[in-house]
């Protein structure tokens, strides 16, 4: 869902349907639905029935000794036991159609890590937004750097957990350009809310051009608008603040060349070069009052996005 | 309900507890209630051994190389040890059902001490591995080993030291079970304690007997 | 004059009145702290689980506080993780699990077998004290910096992530677990071996049944859990590789160790409710139970079956595709002898003489609630469409409404049901009707708009999240609001009754399982000598 087209729609059940899958997974939805509807009406319709018909008048009521009628036992067994095997049957068909990637998919590597995502093109694009091409089959080969994750799209109705160790596979084909969420589904630490990046679902002839410029960030990006990107998509934000608010790292407004103080007793100045070691080895010194929880970033950003983290950095101390 | 046993004349009342009618029905919840434990026991056991399979299954090499630091003869002595212990328990059970208290005491003394045997030979085995640097998990200094010798080893101390906490506790219990039946407590009708902790005992023994291959004998 | 039926043997009976209850039998703190009586056992269990059962709700106050807005409000984002945790491990650890069986089940399953005690007093009291032991590593746990693992501690978070005190909570879950071991233990063998004259199989209340299907699973899953949690703590502690991969170990492994017990542990949860509300309906219509023997085995079976569906918790875990299908399937299974039971409540009120007493308010809140609840696992049991529910707010109002609209709302109706036999005073019903109410409404409105954001795709467990979910979460933390307002009116109403209660007869509603037929409170040994049953506990109507 547009993140703008909020609010008013709330009395609804599924989210907009934004993939192939979509239409199938709500018409199973839709008609458990609807069967529960009917088997709650009749429950809560013969309860309420009774309880007005067969009220106590006197203390004296005689009741019939009713103890059981097997026609009535095996039609209310029987009946549901069939529309449960119905339903089992459409989740199952639907699954298998989950589980088959197409052999024509675009390729898309995720890293899930503490608290961001990020996608991998066979291009060498690194990103913190998932950009697709509209009517394209995508597949998504995901792992994560720490604990489990979960990588969800309710629009496209796809889940699956991201683990540390191995690599699990999912896909979709997005039916319609869009913009939607990525949220992380499976709970993982003090940021886990805010674990979300962005999905764009854009025409062919978009996503060619964002692949040519180098995923948005190519050399015409003047670098702090590039380092600013950066921080929003790679996960910095989920941690260090621009307002001077302490998170689960130091915030970054007024950092730019002030005193240090770390852990183990020693000091530095932030300036460039230390900041470039705080991106690629983060845990070698750690300021006082935090833990060493960040991932490094070797090898994730390349020279020039890491002057563009300085730049960004030096343009927000003030 | 007669208060006396028939053949023994020995007082019921005295043993029997006031919620129950009678000691056949005191005696058969006894037992009942053992073996719904020794259930109980079974399935711990059982997710440890389901843990075991799982690094079996993957890491199989790192299995058919780490045993080999595993003494296979130490592990043979304390099965037989065991067993024999398991045998002496049953004899000491024999003992109460028959009034033969003398048989009773001996034959628990005696599966005291060689439970106590066991865990000599347990003791030697795993100073034997410190020695090496064969620490439990991310303690694991020991020799190269292909794959993750840390999984082997840890499964290793887990289950043989969940294994030793219950040899550990059956002793505490059979030690006081020994001192009750040097005061004559036990006899034809009042032995299902006696009974159950031996039933308690073989479970024990039943385990190592699991374990040994499994630990020792890989192939 | 449903006690026209004299069971109790003649000699004994005339004693009647003359002996003191159980309560004044023996005097002193220490009179309690020792005692071996299932009763006094029993209460001391209702009046711990009650305690924890404020503590679990507080916290989930302060959670649907924090999320009146998407902003930050309250509490830090660590804050709010251990407050949902803590809300999770307290509630389904030492309220859920023990709540009916080891306060209302120990306190009746003898009553209502015609015995004067459990099998196994002196173990009883152990469990009660083993429980107050792993209360205590919680409380320990909530002062030394508490828990932010979720309470289903996955791995690798809880063996190398988290900073909180997993071992202490872990631990004392650990320790919880042989409480319920034991309570099933003794309850089983009481069951087989010790049940009054007369009194066969088929002639136990179904609240018994249903203890004895609970108490099987207690004794067969919660061992698994133990191990469990003990591999956990031994990963933590000492890296043995079996959970974490950094380590060498697996995750996966972790879910299918932790779901193996903790789906059984679901029915040891619901069981015991389904239990209660068979007393509750045949009771108050004053009838038969419709299929004694279709509700009675459905308990079984469910928990039996119980035990091959734990894989339906991680269908997108990263388990393999195929075994998802057969825990889907085996779901399904798993459904039909619950809605079974839901069909016989209905059908028993027909032609009854119903009687609308509190405990029946309850009965009726608890057929509504538990419906949806029942039903909307229909959703969650289906492969494709659990893909987009699992881990959203849908499963959070699904379990909600079945745990909480089941369990804890039978349970409350149980203790409506036999204050009067266990206090011997009766209580305002108007005051306890107005209790259910309240926590009627509020419950529905707190967790039904839960299902709507859910299927929107909120995720739960978050502490800030999309504006687009406003709304609903504020209509949700309102609903919360007069939900707990409910449950303090209720509580107020047994406080006032405790008071200043009328006295209560033996037989206020009319029952006639044994329980009824001694005195209200009961004497110390249950009945004045023993006594037999002669007739079903349902045989009402001509």
């Amino acid at each position: 869902m547009n993140t703008n087209e909020t609010q008013s729609d709330i009395w609804r059940w599924m989210p907009d349907q934004m993939s192939t899958f979509a239409s199938n997974v709500d018409g199973l939805f839709y008609f458990i639905l609807i069967l529960c509807v009917i088997f709650f009406t009749l429950i809560v319709g013969a309860m309420v029935y009774f309880v007005v018909k067969f009220r106590r008048r006197t203390d004296q009521d005689e009741t019939p000794l009713i103890k059981g009628n097997h026609t009535i036992e095996i039609i209310w067994s029987v009946i549901p036991g069939i529309l449960l095997i119905a339903i089992f049957t459409w989740g199952f068909v639907d699954w298998m159609k989950l589980g088959t990637v197409p052999p024509n998919a675009l390729d898309v590597r995720v890293e899930g890590y503490k608290w961001a995502w990020s996608f991998v093109y066979p291009e060498g694009i690194v990103s913190g937004e998932l950009v697709v091409p509209v009517g394209k089959p995508v597949k998504l080969t995901m792992s994560s750097k720490d604990v489990l994750h979960s990588f969800y799209v309710a629009e496209f109705r796809i889940k699956r957990d991201v683990l540390p160790g191995r690599y699990t596979v999912q896909w979709f084909e997005a039916t319609d350009t869009g913009e939607h969420w990525v949220q992380c589904t499976e709970y993982c630490g003090t940021s886990h809310s805010k674990m979300i990046a962005k999905v764009k679902v854009v025409s062919q002839e978009e996503y060619d051009e964002w692949i040519s410029t180098g995923g948005g960030m190519g050399d015409d990006v003047p670098l702090a608008d590039l380092g600013k990107m950066l921080y929003e998509q790679r996960g910095c934000v989920a941690c260090h603040s621009l307002d001077g608010s302490k998170v689960v790292g130091p915030t970054f407004k007024g950092l730019y060349g002030v005193e240090r103080k770390f852990t183990d007793g020693t000091s530095a100045v932030a300036d460039d070069n230390y900041l470039k070691t705080a991106i690629l080895a983060p845990n070698d010194t750690v300021v006082e009052g935090f833990s060493p929880v960040m991932p490094s970033f070797q090898g994730q950003l390349n020279d020039r996005q890491i002057s563009a983290l300085i730049e960004f950095i030096k343009s927000v101390s003030q | 309900m007669s208060s006396t046993s028939a053949n023994s004349g020995i007082d019921e009342k005295k043993y029997l507890a006031h919620h129950f009618q009678n000691m056949a029905q005191q005696n058969a919840s006894g037992k009942l209630g053992m073996w719904l434990f020794l259930g109980q026991e079974l399935l711990f056991f059982s997710g440890l051994f389901m843990a075991y399979f799982a690094a079996r299954y993957f890491y199989p090499e790192t299995f058919l190389d780490a045993h080999t630091y595993l003494d296979w003869k130490l592990g043979a002595l304390n099965t037989v040890v065991l067993l024999t212990s398991s045998l002496t328990m049953a004899l000491a059970v024999r003992g109460a059902q028959t009034n033969n208290n003398a048989s009773l005491v001996m034959n628990l003394w005696l599966t005291i001490i060689l439970a106590f045997v066991f865990l000599v030979v347990k003791y030697f085995e795993y100073t034997h591995k410190f020695d090496l640097g064969i620490l439990p998990g991310s303690f694991y200094a020991g020799p190269e080993i292909v794959g993750q010798p840390n999984v082997f080893f840890g499964l290793y101390f887990v289950l043989t030291g969940m294994h030793g906490l219950h040899v550990v506790i059956g002793i505490g219990v059979l030690i006081w079970v020994a001192l009750q039946a040097q005061k004559g407590v036990y006899n034809s009708v009042n032995h299902v304690f006696v009974e159950n902790v031996g039933l308690y005992w073989h479970l024990v023994d039943l385990i190592w007997i699991f374990l040994f291959p499994l630990l020792y004998l890989v192939k | 004059m449903f006690l026209s039926q004299q069971r109790t043997n003649s000699a004994a009976a005339d004693a009647s009145g003359s002996e003191p209850s159980y309560l004044t039998a023996k005097r002193g703190l220490m009179s309690w702290l020792v005692t071996v009586d299932h009763k006094r056992i029993g209460l001391m269990y209702l009046v711990s689980v009650l305690f924890f059962f404020l503590v679990g709700g507080l916290f989930a106050l302060a959670v649907r506080m924090e999320l009146f807005s998407p902003a930050e409000n309250y509490f830090s984002a660590d804050t709010y993780n251990k407050l949902f945790t803590l809300h999770g491990a307290v509630m389904v650890f030492l309220v859920i699990i023990p709540s009916i069986p080891a306060s209302l089940g120990n306190f009746f399953l003898p009553l209502m077998l015609g015995v004067k005690d459990v099998a196994f007093p002196k173990l009883n009291l152990l469990s009660f004290y083993i429980y107050v032991f792993g209360a205590c590593f919680f409380l320990y746990t909530l002062v030394s910096g508490g828990l932010d693992t979720g309470w289903t501690f996955y791995t690798p978070y809880s063996s190398s992530s988290s900073e909180t005190s997993v071992i202490s909570s872990t631990f004392g879950a650990f320790v919880l677990g042989f409480s319920s071991i034991l309570t099933g233990v003794n309850f089983i063998v009481t069951m087989h071996k010790m049940r009054a004259p007369g009194m066969t199989w088929t002639r136990m209340p179904l609240f018994l049944w249903s203890l004895y299907a609970t108490s099987v699973i207690q004794v067969l899953a919660t061992p698994v859990l133990a191990i469990t949690l003990l591999l956990l703590i031994a990963e933590r502690t000492l890296g043995i590789g079996i959970f974490d991969p950094a380590m060498g170990g697996d995750p996966v492994l972790y879910q299918h160790f932790f779901w193996f017990y903790s789906h059984p542990a679901v029915y040891i949860m619901i069981l015991p409710g389904f239990g209660v509300i068979s007393e509750l309906i045949t009771i108050n219509s004053r009838k038969h139970i419709f299929g004694y023997k279709a509700v009675a085995i459905s308990s079984v079976s469910i928990a039996v079956i119980g035990f091959l569906v734990w894989g339906h918790h991680m269908f997108v875990s990263g388990q393999s595709e195929f075994i998802s299908v057969f825990f889907s399937f085996l779901t399904y299974a798993v459904g039909l002898p619950t809605a079974i039971k839901v069909f016989s409540w209905v059908a028993t009120m027909y032609k009854g003489s119903i009687t609308l007493t509190t405990p029946m308010w309850y009965a009726l809140s608890f057929l509504f609630l538990f419906s949806i609840g029942g039903l909307t696992g229909l959703f969650l049991g289906a492969l494709s469409v659990d893909v987009h529910l699992h881990d959203t707010y849908f499963v959070v109002a699904h379990f909600h409404y079945v745990m909480m609209g089941g369990t804890i709302i039978a349970f409350i109706g149980g203790i409506h049901h036999w204050w009067p036999k266990m206090t011997g005073k009766m209580y305002n019903s108007a005051m306890g009707n107005l209790g259910c109410f309240l926590t009627f409404v509020g419950f529905n409105v707190t967790f039904f708009s839960q299902f709507l954001m859910g299927s929107q795709g909120m995720p739960r467990r978050y502490y800030t999240y999309l504006e687009q979910y406003e709304t609903l979460h504020v209509i949700s933390t309102i609903g919360s609001q007069v939900l707990g307002l409910g449950l303090f009116v209720t509580l107020f109403c047994f406080i006032h009754s405790l008071m200043a209660g009328k006295k209560a007869g033996k037989n206020p509603w009319g029952g006639l399982s044994m329980e009824w037929e001694t005195e209200s409170p009961p004497i110390e040994h249950n009945f004045h000598g023993q006594p037999v049953c002669e007739r079903g506990p349902y045989d009402y109507g001509k």
